[in-house]
């Protein structure tokens, strides 16, 4: 149980930003994919720490809501426990670790295991909102390559990885097409998580505190992940199984676990694995899948 | 009934005005009137500076009439030289016109073969048949002139000037035109290849040609013109 | 294949005028440019030749005058009232820009292929195997060695570089190209290899192209027609040869009798 300090307004900002900020966010909503600029404030942490991202859960956050933060999809890594506290102080939500439980869950370079559902928000945390920022640092020039459409660019770069790697060798914040129409850096997420973002029932939110960018996704959006006819999109896949739950089809870190390099594949999604975990020590019948999965 | 002259000057005058040099101006010859009708071989004769060369730049548009008309007859109707646009001669000078000048100006690069083969590669486009069939023809051409197949593949701009002139003479007559304009083409060659010029031309003539030539070898003249025409009577008095 | 309506210009030029506060750059310049037709625009620093170029190619925009353009599938279209996007789908399809510099026409640090293959990428085609194979074929073309294709042009000498912007422009077989001194720069022997290339590649495109150049062998060796000018007016044009051979204007008579004969 948390009480919220009285010494700052709700959600740490003032109300007349976050008005500022819910219309940047209506703005996104109506024109998917596109980058809309909003006044970014100081806040109580670094440009790069996820800004953009607290900022955005700051101007939708209501006192009903139930709030989860994960960083590369654990629920306890600093940033996250950081981020959870920082809005426990503010505004004395309800926190959670269950992605099914969560009202609102912000997120750095992941997409949690567990589907989403219509009337979920996922907030997430943006480094470079621009996605041909590398081939054409000039923003004035990507303003009006997004306005025309003109794309050309993006594909010379998955052109160049093909050439240089013989596969498209991006594989996080890989360029998708949004809604038909623009071209979105999905943020830093694997792209793994890229087909999660097609059609999904949430609304989904980016926040670029440096960059001064918001942008959406809103639900039931087609999403497509940027390819060639003869190099189609593919997801990574591992040989083993995660080896604490078992899963076969999600997002696996690889974790060292001495000097003499032995090492181990986990979920990156805590709760999801955590979830997988309690299921099969409830289950009264015991499971042959972990053993199976590693022998 | 005469049959419409290829070639028709009319009232056709030259001069140069010179302004870098307080606007001098040179008169060449005025009131030219002259006709050229096919399967004619007219020899135009005078003492040198005369501007027996000018008369036949004018009629391929080098330089530019002062007065008068020029009209050449072409298979679109005719075509006065003095007033046609640009495009108009481009087009004149691709399939109706054609003129070897005294001098071979050298395209850097492009070997001999490919040097006398492109009026017909030209017409062949993109089309790897007729663009061979126009090689094979210039091999024809530089074969009969005596051009030594080593020189072949190599850019004339080393070659000799009797090898050049030969060179200039295959690519400017290689695709048969209505009109030829001759430019002492024979001036840097030996008997035989003299002897071969002869010929083309007379075989250019007996397919109907209309021909303008310059020789400055009397003999050359006397073996190919069926007219001879002093341009002495047209030039200006200074 | 477009057939070309003959009866019109592929483009139409018609009084462009230029002025930079109290200086008039460039007074009333007209002319027509027919498929097929290459045509010199020659001058010595300050005549305007660069200015007139960059206005009838829709990057500047001037301050009077019109270009009409013949459309593919339609009429002649003036230029300065299609929309930026369409100016812009012009510029990347049927019309070609040389710069003088080929750093300003190329991305440097992107693949020679993907240089090339940029503006079909930017029409949609998306199958990488085709645009490699079309990549190569252009290098070939140019002569680059199509071994090349994945190194950037960074690591390429001038000469190569030109060519392979060369290449780029002309990938889209655009029907007109624009040409900002495009062998200046370059080594004689670098020069006469890339206007031999230009006269093959004109030739065998049908192209029409606009070339600036203070360079009177170039001129006369790309160039069915020319136009010279002076202090932003043009004095003489013409056929090229004429206007060589037998130059009018005073300025083109000194212009030609000024030119250094090895």
């Amino acid at each position: 149980m948390t009480t919220a300090t009285t010494e700052y307004n709700f959600a740490y900002l003032d109300e007349r930003t976050k008005r500022m900020i819910r219309r940047a966010v209506l703005k996104a909503v109506a024109i998917p994919g596109y980058q809309v600029p909003f006044g970014s404030r100081e806040m109580p942490l670094p440009y790069g720490w996820g800004t953009g991202g607290i900022q955005v859960t700051a101007a939708v956050i209501g006192p009903k809501d139930v709030l989860k933060v994960i960083d590369q999809g654990s629920d306890d890594t600093v940033n996250a426990v950081n981020i959870r506290r920082f809005f426990q102080r503010t505004t004395g939500v309800e926190t959670t670790t269950r992605t099914v439980d969560a009202t609102l869950i912000q997120t750095r370079h992941r997409i949690p295991e567990a589907p989403l559902a219509e009337g979920q928000v996922m907030v997430y945390q943006v480094p470079v909102p621009e996605p041909m920022q590398r081939l054409e640092p000039r923003e004035a020039a990507t303003r009006t390559l997004h306005a025309l459409a003109e794309y050309g660019l993006m594909h010379v770069k998955l052109y160049e990885d093909i050439a240089r790697y013989g596969h498209i060798a991006t594989t996080y914040d890989y360029p998708v097409l949004v809604n038909g129409r623009y071209v979105m850096s999905p943020s830093p997420i694997p792209k793994f998580d890229n087909p999660k973002m097609h059609m999904n029932p949430a609304l989904q939110l980016f926040g670029a505190g440096r960059e001064k960018r918001i942008y959406a996704v809103p639900p039931y959006t087609p999403v497509e992940s940027l390819c060639f006819d003869d190099h189609p999109f593919e997801v990574q896949r591992w040989d083993e199984p995660c080896a604490l739950c078992g899963a076969t089809d999600s997002f696996l870190d690889e974790i060292i676990t001495d000097d003499r390099g032995t090492r181990m594949h986990v979920c990156s999604d805590s709760d999801h694995c955590h979830s997988r975990q309690q299921e099969q020590q409830q289950a009264p019948v015991p499971r042959p899948e972990p053993e199976q999965a590693l022998a | 009934m005469m049959a419409t002259p290829m070639l028709q000057l009319q009232g056709v005058a030259k001069r140069f005005t010179l302004h870098r040099q307080n606007s001098l101006e040179l008169p060449v010859f005025h009131d030219v009137d002259l006709s050229v009708s096919a399967g004619e071989c007219v020899v135009l004769d005078g003492a040198s500076g005369l501007g027996k060369s000018t008369l036949l730049k004018l009629v391929y548009a080098n330089y530019r009439a002062s007065a008068g008309r020029i009209t050449v007859q072409s298979a679109a109707g005719p075509v006065d030289v003095t007033q046609a646009s640009p495009r108009e001669m481009v087009s004149l000078r691709r399939d109706t016109i054609g003129y070897v000048s005294q001098f071979l100006r050298v395209i850097p690069r492009v070997p001999a073969l490919d040097v006398v083969a492109e009026p017909l590669a030209e017409d062949a486009g993109d089309d790897p048949a007729g663009i061979e069939a126009a090689r094979e023809e210039a091999r024809r051409w530089l074969a009969r002139l005596r051009i030594p197949e080593r020189l072949w593949h190599l850019p004339p701009a080393t070659f000799s000037g009797g090898e050049q002139q030969r060179i200039n003479i295959a690519r400017n007559m290689i695709k048969p035109k209505p009109l030829l304009l001759l430019d002492e083409p024979t001036a840097s060659l030996d008997a035989a290849n003299t002897d071969t010029v002869i010929s083309l031309i007379r075989e250019a003539t007996a397919r109907g040609a209309a021909t303008v030539g310059i020789f400055h070898d009397a003999e050359v003249g006397a073996a190919v013109a069926t007219r001879r025409v002093d341009v002495g009577a047209f030039r200006s008095k200074g | 294949m477009n057939t070309p309506n003959t009866n019109s210009p592929l483009l139409r030029v018609r009084g462009i005028a230029k002025r930079y506060g109290d200086r008039v750059a460039l007074h009333d310049a007209s002319f027509d440019l027919w498929p097929g037709e290459v045509l010199a625009v020659v001058g010595e620093s300050g005549s305007g030749k660069s200015t007139l170029l960059n206005a009838i190619a829709a990057r500047d925009k001037p301050d009077a005058g019109s270009v009409e353009f013949q459309v593919r599938g339609g009429g002649l279209q003036e230029v300065f009232t299609m929309t930026e996007a369409q100016q812009r789908m012009l510029a990347r399809t049927d019309w070609g820009f040389v710069h003088q510099n080929p750093a300003d026409g190329l991305r440097m640090d992107v693949s020679a292929g993907a240089n090339v293959g940029e503006r079909l990428m930017g029409l949609g085609e998306r199958h990488y195997s085709r645009l490699r194979a079309t990549a190569a074929e252009w290098l070939g073309r140019v002569e680059i060695d199509p071994a090349r294709i994945d190194d950037a042009p960074r690591t390429f000498s001038g000469g190569m570089r030109q060519r392979l912007q060369i290449a780029r422009n002309l990938v889209t077989q655009p029907r007109l190209v624009f040409m900002d001194e495009p062998t200046s720069g370059l080594d004689v022997s670098v020069q006469a290899r890339l206007l031999d290339l230009l006269r093959q590649l004109t030739r065998q495109m049908q192209l029409a192209a606009i070339v600036v150049t203070h360079d009177l062998a170039v001129a006369r060796l790309l160039a069915h027609r020319m136009l010279v000018m002076q202090q932003g007016r043009v004095v003489e044009a013409g056929l090229t040869d004429q206007v060589l051979d037998d130059p009018q204007h005073a300025y083109t008579q000194l212009l030609v009798s000024s030119v250094l004969q090895p």
